[in-house]
């Protein structure tokens, strides 16, 4: 069973959920439970199920086999207005007609609450996110950041038990997401409650999620904590979707992977018991990190990351120059599949 | 580049005076005569009018001008119930043509790409026959021996005729066929490029299908149905043809009062006043909506 976690009781239980379209399947046979209070990613690739996993949780599509229960009540055939969820969209779906203020309102008039309630909410739902200058703004007068803004006020406002977000930062410029990134890991410390938040972004997903489902054509590929993902990856796909792989082929299918900064460079054969013997092919200087491509003698190439200070160590190297390749066997991991 | 931009004013230089040229001449100038025409008084002859300017002694034309015809409209209850009963009928039928045509449009927006065209295809098809000879269509299948009738008749859902040619209910009927696709086509555009995302985000804020229908779609399809209301409304209010060949003796449409003051009683004058008006009517709706859709803009 893949229960990040353990112990107390999911918050959302996804039970060999089921989705095609047409003859397409999208999820195929997904169970997942999540954790009250995580952060949680699906990351995959376009096509893998991620989005489709999403918009059942809200209620968009209907499974065709499985349940999805939320907080131990099966929600599997709820409408999504009936669920105690709410989800910021990709395109935010800011109502154009409508204020900011109305915008936050809007499921606040829904349930029916009195008038000064949804005044008074709406007010400290706006105050959180720094909006309370523009309330009578339209949507199409905000800047991309502010639209964004306004989309998590108005789906937070209703107080849900879950957070869904599908691809919630895709939109922003690169240096408005990565501090979109921190202050949305910063802003479910602060209301509690569960996130799970769609991403196609491999470093978005380690950055921010507590546990990450990695998907592949529907299913899911493994399961666990960043760390988990990173340094124990099950499968090649795994190994190669969260950062950079190197991968050795040993006998009876086993592969074995070793991370380009878990290799060491040296000149004299070392004391290790995974050793190869390499040539240099190219290096790549990145400020912080020098990425050096070896040649095998089988001419596979396998890639290092050095600190600066290794490298200084190591002295200049030429290309074409030969050295050891070295790692520690707890460095490497048997991939499975 | 400033020469092709020099060009390009050129061109477009001759493309509005065109447009102008034609509207000052084909709308301005007409207009300008049945203005005249309104302001002076009928008799034999021909033209049978007297003429608005007669020269005379002095240096300037005296002027003959007089507003008799409209104090006549204004007094004569004849041509206020006139008004009244075309602005209701336009009215009403321009209001049961947006519920007719509403759902067609919604459904058009929401079907496949692949099958959108040829929707829009069936909803214009009617235009490539002659309007006269599909209202002529209507009389045959409204009146007692008609199709309609002999099918209730046949079906023994009613033993006697029902009297549907010659009524209110016909032109109504008439209009609403019509005008169709002029209310679906402005409500299609604007559906067919609204983001259904939006009504994604209604639900999943608490509202249910009708919900999110009253408080996403329907304001802002409002251009849509403005610009169709518009289309629909302000030809029915002139309309002739349809209440002359399916309205009754009873039905009083200004179209038809105004054909009977020129062509039975040769009144032109009052004829030409009963137009000033109805084209003051027309431009008075139509600024009116054409501020409401203005405003609907600006909200989008």
């Amino acid at each position: 069973m893949d229960t990040p976690g353990g112990g107390a009781p999911p918050v959302i239980r996804i039970e060999s959920v089921s989705k095609n379209f047409g003859a397409v399947p999208a999820v195929a046979g997904v169970s997942l439970d999540i954790t009250r209070g995580d952060f949680f990613c699906l990351v995959g690739a376009s096509g893998s199920g991620k989005t489709t996993l999403l918009r059942l949780i809200a209620g968009f599509e209907r499974p065709e086999r499985g349940r999805i229960l939320i907080d131990g009540e099966d929600m599997t055939n709820r409408p999504p207005y009936a669920r105690p969820v709410n989800m910021m969209f990709q395109s935010y779906a800011l109502f154009p007609h409508l204020s900011v203020a109305d915008n936050v309102g809007f499921g606040l008039v829904e349930e029916r609450r009195p008038r000064a309630e949804i005044r008074d909410r709406v007010a400290a739902a706006l105050e959180l996110f720094d909006m309370a200058g523009l309330s009578a703004r339209k949507p199409h007068q905000l800047s991309g950041g502010q639209r964004q803004r306004v989309a998590l006020a108005r789906a937070l406002v209703k107080k849900p038990k879950i957070l869904l977000l599908d691809e919630p930062l895709a939109a922003l410029d690169k240096k408005l997401r990565e501090k979109a990134q921190l202050e949305l890991v910063a802003l479910r410390e602060r209301v509690g409650i569960t996130f799970v938040m769609v991403t196609h972004d491999q470093e978005e997903a380690m950055s921010m999620a507590s546990h990450i489902a990695l998907m592949r054509d529907g299913a899911l590929c493994q399961v666990g904590t960043p760390r988990q993902l990173y340094d124990e990856p099950q499968s090649r796909f795994a190994a190669d979707f969260f950062g950079v792989a190197n991968l050795f082929d040993e006998a009876e299918g086993r592969t074995v992977m070793v991370r380009p900064e878990q290799i060491a460079v040296s000149r004299e054969r070392p004391q290790r018991a995974n050793v190869l013997a390499a040539a240099l092919t190219n290096t790549v200087f990145l400020g912080n990190a020098y990425v050096c491509h070896f040649a095998l003698d089988g001419g596979k190439v396998v890639q290092a990351r050095l600190s600066p200070a290794d490298m200084a160590a190591l002295g200049a190297l030429a290309t074409g120059e030969r050295v050891h390749l070295s790692w520690e066997p707890a460095a490497a991991r048997v991939l499975t599949s | 580049m400033s020469i092709v931009a020099g060009e390009g004013r050129g061109m477009r230089r001759i493309v509005l005076g065109g447009t102008a040229a034609w509207l000052a001449l084909f709308t301005l100038a007409p207009f300008l005569i049945v203005l005249a025409i309104s302001l002076v008084e009928a008799r034999f002859g021909v033209p049978p009018y007297t003429p608005l300017f007669e020269w005379g002694e002095g240096l300037w034309p005296a002027f003959n001008g007089t507003i008799a015809n409209y104090l006549t409209l204004a007094s004569d209850p004849l041509y206020l119930e006139a008004f009244a009963s075309s602005l209701r009928i336009a009215a009403t039928a321009a209001l049961i043509t947006l519920i007719v045509a509403y759902p067609m449009a919604y459904a058009i927006a929401r079907a496949r790409p692949s099958a959108r065209s040829g929707l829009l295809m069936l909803i214009i098809l009617p235009f490539w026959t002659s309007f006269l000879i599909r209202v002529y269509a209507w009389m045959e299948l409204l009146n007692a021996n008609g199709l309609i009738n002999v099918l209730l008749i046949k079906l023994g859902v009613i033993t006697q005729p029902l009297a549907l040619l010659n009524t209110e209910f016909a032109v109504h009927l008439g209009i609403v066929y019509s005008y169709l696709p002029f209310m679906v086509l402005p409500i299609y555009a604007v559906l067919e490029r609204m983001d259904w995302t939006l009504l994604e985000a209604a639900e999943d804020l608490g509202a249910g299908p009708f919900r999110a229908f009253w408080r996403v779609t329907l304001p802002l399809s409002l251009p849509g149905i403005v610009a169709g209301w518009l289309l629909v409304f302000i030809p029915a209010l002139g309309e002739f043809i349809i209440p002359d060949l399916l309205g009754g003796p009873g039905t009083l449409m200004l179209g038809r009062v105004l054909w009977t003051e020129f062509f039975s009683n040769h009144d032109w004058p009052l004829a030409s006043a009963l137009a000033v008006s109805l084209l003051t009517i027309v431009l008075m709706a139509a600024a009116f909506l054409y501020r409401l859709l203005q405003r609907g803009e600006a909200a989008s």
